[in-house]
């Protein structure tokens, strides 16, 4: 191809990049401003005074505690997911038995089930137990509504490892828990990693479970917390515009530094209902 | 090995946490939708049997169709979506100094949540001060629309971030796939004479056929649950000029206490959904499998 096509396919394909960023972008401006300045100035130029202080007042006015929220519901959740679902991918792929492959087809019939279509029956069910407005509701049903896609994730992988591996640790007198936890989990570590990324990616973004089974405060986590939040400032733009920022740092951090795990979880997750 | 491999209690014991976790939160709610469907139910109080009264009324209830054709439109513009994402994808796998870093960024919204998203894009569509107005203005427009108050476009408006929050996802998986066409075959065709555009449209398209057929799935079955979004930005007003199957379903349990209600819309739209992944498979498949 000639050289000007080349620069017209450039020029789409960074406007396209722009499209995708540029809110972004705005929003971090608009961050770093007040409200005069937003409404009288361009939206496109730098803060005259970068006022780091929205910051500051949107995180002692309560954003910091969802935020912490987030983070050890996030955590947890991941801890159980990925723990649980090596343990059930290790019984099925590794360990012999009749129903196996009756019991991993359960576990990928969730995968197709809408969320949307369960949250009426569970909100009943959790008050029925009293989990409701609290937060171990949320921490199980991240666990249950993650397990699949993490098993299907962790299957190709666990079908690969050679069984000379349990062989010689069983003839070693190894017991099937120590070579689990010993032997087997540590070689994982390259999926565990994918998993852990998309797994954070879903509980902390995850919305309309805290949405329905959290009424308190101080249990919130970022995602209804902003909401409820935004509800008070509606009329700070800067103090909004914190905010949001703040909510997504994280992913987007993890986003810099393990790019590449990010792309290989979002597309290996491709088929999540 | 085999003794030690194939213990019963062991095997018991590895599987259990997770078969509980999935049966109890994800079974068990999903067997208790089509049973909730056919009470007359405030999610409180005694539940009472109405048989497929809930149904009927789903099917005569105008404001479900509306809610139901929302959906539809959605799936409609997500799925003619992608032949834009497609075109960006054939751009990108050519040969593109940066494609990597490109598809990334392209990828960035797809990670952020919901919530953030539709704060954010209630701001871009802010009829004074927001982002879109303000560069509309600045080219000329006297009057631009205030966005998610006008019900009559409302819901075209919501669309753009919803196309713009899975942009990037689509154009990774046609991007991956394109990657995978053996180089091969494109200089095969290239030495006899098909042009770019002839080797895009006869070779590539059919090569990655698979891969369109599944994302055309995931497009329409996604619109057709979709929530997040539209609830947050305009919780399905004004006046249910943006509601979709699933915000009418969370509206009904949890704004009206329609339990029973809810219960038998959300089963009709678990029902909707599979219906529609089953036709569309059907339609897209075809027996001759293109192999390389």
């Amino acid at each position: 191809m000639n050289r000007i096509g080349y620069i017209i396919l450039y020029i789409f394909l960074g406007i396209v990049g722009v499209f995708q960023i540029f809110p972004l972008i705005w929003l971090f401006l608009f961050s770093l401003k007040s409200n005069s300045e937003i409404f009288a100035g361009s939206p496109f130029t730098l803060p005259k005074e970068w006022l780091w202080e929205n910051y500051a007042t949107v995180w002692e006015g309560g954003i910091g505690l969802y935020f912490w929220n987030s983070v050890w519901i996030t955590v947890v959740a991941i801890i159980l997911t990925a723990l649980f679902a090596s343990m059930a991918t290790f019984a099925i792929t590794r360990m012999q038995w009749k129903l196996n492959k009756l019991v991993l087809g359960l576990f990928m019939v969730g995968l197709m089930i809408p969320i949307h279509s369960a949250i009426i029956p569970l909100f009943s069910m959790f008050l029925n137990v009293n989990l409701i407005d609290n937060p171990w509701s949320i921490v199980i049903t991240y666990t249950a509504y993650n397990l699949p896609i993490t098993m299907m994730i962790l299957l190709g992988f666990y079908y690969t490892l050679p069984r000379e591996i349990e062989e010689a640790a069983i003839i070693d007198g190894c017991s099937v828990h120590r070579m689990f936890f010993r032997i087997i989990l540590p070689m994982t570590a390259p999926v565990l990693s994918t998993i852990i990324i998309i797994n954070m990616i879903y509980n902390w973004n995850e919305f309309v479970f805290v949405n329905t089974f959290i009424s308190s405060d101080e249990y919130k986590t970022l995602t209804v917390g902003i909401q409820n939040f935004i509800g008070q400032y509606m009329t700070d733009w800067g103090a909004i515009g914190a905010t949001l920022i703040i909510s997504l740092l994280p992913i987007l951090a993890a986003f810099i530094f393990f790019s590449n795990k990010v792309v290989e979880g979002i597309s290996s997750s491709a088929v999540k209902g | 090995m085999n003794k030690v491999m194939s213990n019963k209690w062991v095997i018991a014991i590895y599987i259990f946490p997770a078969l509980l976790l999935v049966g109890v939160l994800i079974f068990i709610p999903l067997i208790l939708s089509a049973y909730y469907g056919l009470m007359e139910w405030d999610g409180i109080g005694d539940m009472k049997f109405v048989g497929l009264e809930n149904y009927i009324t789903a099917i005569q209830d105008l404001k479900f169709w509306d809610s139901a054709l929302h959906s539809f439109l959605l799936a409609v513009f997500s799925t003619l979506s992608l032949a834009g994402y497609l075109a960006v994808s054939m751009i990108l796998a050519s040969k593109i100094k940066g494609a990597d870093l490109l598809r990334k960024i392209y990828l960035i919204p797809m990670l952020l949540s919901s919530v953030a998203i539709a704060q954010l894009w209630i701001k871009v569509f802010n009829p004074a001060n927001g982002m879109l107005n303000r560069i509309l203005m600045a080219i000329g427009f006297e009057n631009p629309p205030a966005w998610l108050a006008n019900p009559d476009i409302v819901l075209y408006a919501i669309f753009i971030p919803i196309l713009w929050q899975y942009a990037g996802f689509y154009i990774l998986i046609y991007y991956a796939a394109l990657k995978n066409i053996p180089e091969t075959i494109i200089e095969a065709a290239r030495i006899d004479g098909a042009s770019p555009l002839q080797i895009a449209y006869r070779i590539k398209l059919p090569l990655i056929k698979g891969v369109v057929k599944v994302t055309i799935v995931l497009a329409i079955v996604g619109s057709l649950k979709y929530f997040d979004l539209i609830y947050v930005m305009t919780g399905g007003g004004p006046n249910g000029a943006s509601e979709v199957m699933a915000s009418y379903m969370y509206k009904l349990a949890f704004s009206t206490n329609e339990f029973g209600y809810g219960s038998a819309v959300g089963f009709l739209l678990l029902i909707i959904t599979l219906i529609v992944t089953v036709i569309v498979r059907k339609i897209t498949a075809d027996k001759d499998e293109i192999q390389y």
